[in-house]
């Protein structure tokens, strides 16, 4: 199950829940404001790095450079929409708005 | 069983009623979901817990209540309603605050039940 | 594969249309099927003909009557939501529709996937 999320990790707690209810293997693609997420070296670095022990872990790129998101945490891959939709094809979709 | 043809649909509601919109409305698209037949189950996590809790009176602030509403889901063959421990513990709150009989359920009970579902709905 | 989505949030004011909008892009270039955008909460009103923003932005209810003409992909604004918000037929833009919840039910049914963008 394809998990996405679209919130800055500093404005709700979208990102800390659906860590909750993720299970091994499920990939997490992070998308709009939920990018902010991946930026290096900040609050939540460390929850990302627990996160991609068991999860793969994306942000759509597209998010990113609108941002001005250069520097990403290492392991995160930056995918575009037509990387979006091979996820989607991949597996069942869990928006977590 | 196993028929192919019902497929498994999820609400999750994470809001809590009344601040927005998205509670009531999500609970009208599932009474209008309740008569497809298909397998239908409601999660509530984070703030949308609140929306089952008891003695809800919106009177004063001009919305309608609808915390009644989910008692009424049962009537229409709605009975798979689930609660995350932990976001009902983190408010303080047990199952005896709520207006219905509910499921509560651990995080990763949650997750693997969300990791059977055709479609997933948050509201 | 057949793909359906359901939009809950408003043009402009969110970002929720646009990912749409890129998503349902990009899944037809691949050979996908995009049924339906199926709009509801205050996503209704991504149907209004009535929108005029400026000119060097873009015209979000003209990109969803576009995707309808070229690649028959439905564009549905739920009744009940579309009442209460004042969108009605009247302000439909071409290719649009309103229509009811039974129609989400259906699309969630005959897809291999349903989306949700939103808030």
């Amino acid at each position: 199950m394809l998990h996405t999320i679209n919130k800055s990790p500093f404005s709700t707690d979208s990102l800390e829940t659906c860590i909750r209810f993720l299970q091994p293997g499920d990939p997490v693609l992070f998308i709009e404001d939920g990018v902010y997420a991946v930026q290096q070296a900040n609050r939540f670095s460390e929850t990302l790095a627990g996160v991609m022990k068991n999860n793969p872990v994306y942000a759509l790129g597209p998010d990113l450079d609108a941002r001005g998101i250069s520097n990403i945490v290492e392991g995160v891959s930056s995918i575009d929409y037509d990387g979006f939709v091979d996820l989607v094809v991949e597996h069942q979709v869990n928006s977590w708005l | 069983m196993g028929n192919e043809n019902v497929k498994k649909i999820m609400h999750v509601m994470r809001q809590a009623p009344h601040g927005t919109i998205y509670t009531y409305e999500g609970l009208e698209m599932i009474l209008i979901m309740a008569a497809y037949e298909q397998d239908l189950s409601l999660v509530f996590i984070g703030d949308g817990v609140y929306s089952l809790k008891k003695n809800q009176d919106t009177a004063g602030i001009g919305i309608k209540g609808f915390a009644k509403t989910f008692m009424a889901l049962d009537g229409y063959d709605v009975e798979k309603l689930y609660v995350d421990r932990v976001s009902l513990e983190e408010r303080g709150l047990g199952e005896e605050d709520l207006v219905v009989d509910v499921e509560v359920l651990e995080s990763s009970e949650i997750g693997s039940l969300m990791k059977e579902q055709d479609v997933i709905i948050h509201h | 594969m057949k793909i359906g989505i359901l939009l809950k949030e408003g043009p402009y004011n969110h970002q929720a249309a646009d990912t749409a909008y890129k998503f349902a892009e990009a899944a037809i270039r691949k050979g996908h099927t995009v049924d339906a955008v199926f709009l509801y909460n205050d996503g209704v009103a991504n149907v209004t003909k009535l929108m005029d923003p400026p000119q060097d932005d873009r015209h979000i209810s003209s990109r969803w009557g576009q995707l309808h003409k070229e690649h028959g992909v439905e564009i549905l604004a739920c009744i009940a939501a579309s009442k209460r918000r004042g969108i009605c037929d009247d302000v439909l833009i071409e290719g649009s529709e309103i229509t009811g919840l039974g129609n989400l039910t259906d699309i969630a049914i005959r897809n291999d996937r349903l989306l949700t963008f939103g808030d």
